[in-house]
């Protein structure tokens, strides 16, 4: 990889400062970051750490909302969300394998919008906010398609923000090579209504099934399901399988999900 | 840019590169040997060494993410009389190594693992093993390893 410049601020002003000089990149745990800079996808001037500031890793419930700092690992979300929120640290103890659990974050997750990343599904199904240095951005608006968000040149996300569904539950197909999902869904079941949130299968990242979620909405209950199908149109199609494949077990991990809640 | 750390117990330091990985600073200045470079491409977890207690791949870490940080390597594995800790002598007794090119990766996942998890199941060792290859594929002998160091009364004091 190209050298840079490195850069360890402890608060977040200090980080939004060092970001602003010309072509400085943030750098969380680096597990997606660092292997494409290896391959010169990325070759940033400056490298700025969010890794050591102490306002951005911790793991809070507070009444019925679950706060996550942008600069927590998974490990950590999955050992500390397990009381509060079982669904969301179920999916952060699945995330890569053990060692990629202990350095990538919430943060570096959402910011990077992998179209089959885990945490997009997570935080979109629970209608989290996402808290950054300078706003409040909510899960519907922050998504914005592959690899694309609502961030603005070195905005950073301080927080995540998770109302806890009454119940909720993330159903991933793995693609065992990569430990990515090949597609997984997150289904939680709100007190006002239930939001199902796909991942992996779509070009344009992460999306809410409304159809499922306007049926599980008035019946949470599978045969609620009957019929439905995600359109393959849209959908991605590689090697590892098909854009019908991938719209199938769309359905299939949904339905999957709401048997195991209800 | 100096970075100084604890491995092994011992402080260490050097003179590094923004870009020089944590496993180059442990191979190439400290001549640390046993972890081992695969893939550079953090699949195969043969340079799994421990940062802070946690299991890390360390082609994917900064040797400057590593400022301060205690760092555990295969070389810091042995019984300080230089007897094989009980998950290495498992492994041996085990046959859990062919080639031995993944085993620094495998010993330092299975003592992460073991550290939380005194005793895993064997669908639990060979889930937490997702992150090591073994191109010889000596994954039977791997877990069996790790679940005879699990039943060793001495595990959990280590």
């Amino acid at each position: 990889m190209h050298d840079f410049d490195f850069v360890r601020p402890q608060t977040v002003s200090d980080a939004v400062r060092a970001l602003a000089t010309p072509d400085a990149q943030a750098l969380s745990g680096g597990q997606t970051l660092l292997p494409a800079m290896k391959v010169r996808l990325a070759a940033p001037a400056v490298l700025v750490s969010l890794m050591h500031i102490p306002d951005m890793v911790f793991v809070r419930a507070d009444g019925d909302v679950l706060r996550v700092g942008g600069a927590t690992t998974h490990a950590q979300v999955a050992r500390e969300a397990a009381g509060a929120y079982p669904a969301l640290a179920s999916l952060a103890a699945r995330i890569g394998d053990p060692a990629v659990r202990s350095r990538g974050t919430i943060g570096g997750s959402l910011a990077n919008n992998d179209p089959s990343a885990c945490y997009p599904a997570g935080v979109l199904a629970s209608n989290a906010t996402i808290v950054t240095d300078r706003r409040e951005i909510g899960a519907d608006d922050f998504f914005q398609g592959m690899f694309t968000t609502a961030l603005e040149e070195g905005e950073i996300v301080v927080e995540v923000r998770f109302p806890i569904p009454d119940a909720a539950r993330y159903e991933k197909f793995i693609q065992p090579a990569s430990r990515f999902p090949l597609t997984a869904a997150f289904v939680a079941r709100h007190s006002g209504g239930a939001r199902v949130a796909i991942t992996g299968a779509s070009e344009s990242g992460v999306f809410r099934w409304h159809e499922a979620e306007v049926a599980l909405t008035s019946d949470f209950a599978v045969q609620a399901l009957d019929g439905l199908a995600v359109d393959a149109d849209g959908m991605i199609a590689d090697l590892h399988g098909s854009s019908a494949y991938r719209a199938h077990l769309a359905g299939v991990m949904t339905r999957r999900a709401v048997a195991a809640i209800v | 840019m100096d970075v100084s750390m604890t491995v092994n117990g011992r402080p260490a330091s050097g003179k590094v590169e923004g870009r020089t990985l944590l496993v180059h600073f442990l191979r190439d200045d400290l001549h640390l040997t046993g972890t081992h470079v695969g893939c550079d491409t953090s699949q195969c977890g043969a340079c799994v060494v421990h940062m802070d207690g946690r299991p890390v791949k360390a082609c994917s870490v900064l040797a400057v993410e590593a400022e301060g940080a205690e760092i555990l390597t295969i070389e810091g594995m042995a019984n300080p009389d230089g007897s094989l800790s009980v998950i290495q002598q498992a492994f041996q007794d085990h046959h859990g190594l062919q080639c031995g090119f993944c085993t620094p990766g495998m010993v330092m996942s299975a003592a992460a693992l073991l550290k939380d998890d005194p005793h895993p199941d064997e669908r639990t060792i060979r889930d937490y093993l997702d992150g090591n290859i073994c191109r010889c594929t000596g994954y039977h002998n791997i877990v069996k390893a790790i679940l005879a160091a699990s039943e060793n009364a001495s595990i959990a004091a280590q």
